[in-house]
């Protein structure tokens, strides 16, 4: 009876650890910028009138950066969350557009150049925000995706919620879903909005 | 007949203007990468031994990913800023977390992965040895039988006949 009972409970154990293994999400991996200062940048924004803008900035204020491009599949499934959750007024919603323009926008054999490449990033952007409505603040244009590297970005859409002193509270990487925002987003900007 | 081979000349310029347009960017990614040798010796050196974040079973070496492509150019950057592999791989920690590392760090957080299956060898060892030793004083500890013993069993085995 007990040598039949040793390899069942093996073999449950087993049975245990692959089941939550599976059940993990690959793609959701601890970010080391959690408990950090939000990378500084200084770049121009969607809007061709308004200065650059920096996570400087929003100094004193608990707010949301959200990566994003018009490419980005994932982002449309998002957005009507972000439209919705920007109406609340609950913080305010900055973008990160990243990596707008890809190599096959560019005419065959050209290559744009920085001014054209800001252009067609702006136009394509604002078209897409009128369509599907606009929750941010402003959006930021990361072109060559290198704050995007700061900030670690892997997979687009991320969400970052920032605190006051510019420090990283919380990281998503993919949707951000109704669920998320109840259940995590929401109580932690509360808790930082109260400290 | 005529219009055909026009046709078909056209084809061929056609062609030859579309492999002309072809050809010089094809030439400028080739020499992207002969740029410089030791940069690109010590890149591919350096990107083997860190992940692709989007494709997470590639490496940077391997992954045709465009984040890839991005964080190569960045490593080939801090390769010519003459940063050592540590450092490099520190700046890419500190973006990725530990997980870009194909070879994680040792440090207690990583304790069990690295010690662990030594662990467990080393668990399954005693538990073998201690197994063939029970076994082994099984078998040499109750050697038989004695003289005296076979006696008392018939002994019992002829009171046991008896009704």
């Amino acid at each position: 009876m007990k040598k039949f009972l040793i390899p069942l409970g093996l073999f449950l154990g087993l049975v245990i650890f692959l089941a939550i293994g599976l059940n993990r999400d690959p793609r959701e991996i601890p970010s080391p910028l959690v408990g950090k200062p939000a990378p500084a940048f200084s770049l121009d924004t969607l809007d061709a009138n308004a200065p650059k803008f920096g996570p400087q900035d929003m100094k004193g204020k608990v707010w949301m950066l959200n990566v994003w491009a018009t490419w980005c599949v994932a982002c449309r499934e998002e957005h009507p969350v972000l439209v919705a959750f920007s109406k609340a007024n609950q913080l305010p919603i900055v973008g990160l557009s990243y990596k707008e323009v890809q190599p096959q926008d560019e005419p065959a054999g050209k290559k744009f150049t920085p001014e054209q490449k800001l252009q067609f990033a702006r136009d394509r952007s604002a078209l897409w925000l009128k369509r599907h409505g606009n929750p941010y603040v402003l959006s930021a244009v990361d072109l060559d995706g290198r704050v995007g590297i700061d900030y670690g970005v892997y997979g687009v859409p991320e969400t970052y919620v920032i605190d006051k002193e510019g420090v990283i509270r919380y990281k998503r990487v993919g949707v951000v879903t109704p669920e998320l925002l109840q259940s995590t987003i929401l109580p932690l900007v509360q808790k930082l909005n109260a400290s | 007949m005529n219009l055909q081979s026009v046709c078909l000349k056209w084809l061929c310029v056609a062609i030859l203007l579309v492999m002309s347009g072809l050809a010089p960017t094809q030439a400028k990614e080739a020499a992207l990468l002969a740029e410089d040798p030791l940069v690109e010796k010590r890149l591919i050196h350096i990107s083997e031994e860190l992940r692709c974040m989007v494709c997470q079973n590639e490496s940077l070496a391997s992954s045709r990913a465009e984040l890839a492509n991005d964080l190569r150019e960045e490593v080939r950057k801090l390769i010519r800023e003459d940063r050592s592999d540590s450092q490099i791989k520190e700046y890419l920690v500190t973006r990725y977390g530990d997980f870009v590392l194909y070879k994680p760090e040792v440090k207690p957080l990583t304790w069990v992965l690295w010690f662990g299956p030594f662990m467990l060898l080393v668990l399954a060892i005693l538990g073998m040895a201690y197994y063939l030793r029970q076994r082994q004083s099984a078998q040499t500890g109750q050697p038989g039988l004695t003289d005296e013993d076979r006696r008392k069993v018939q002994e019992i085995l002829k009171s046991g006949d008896a009704p």
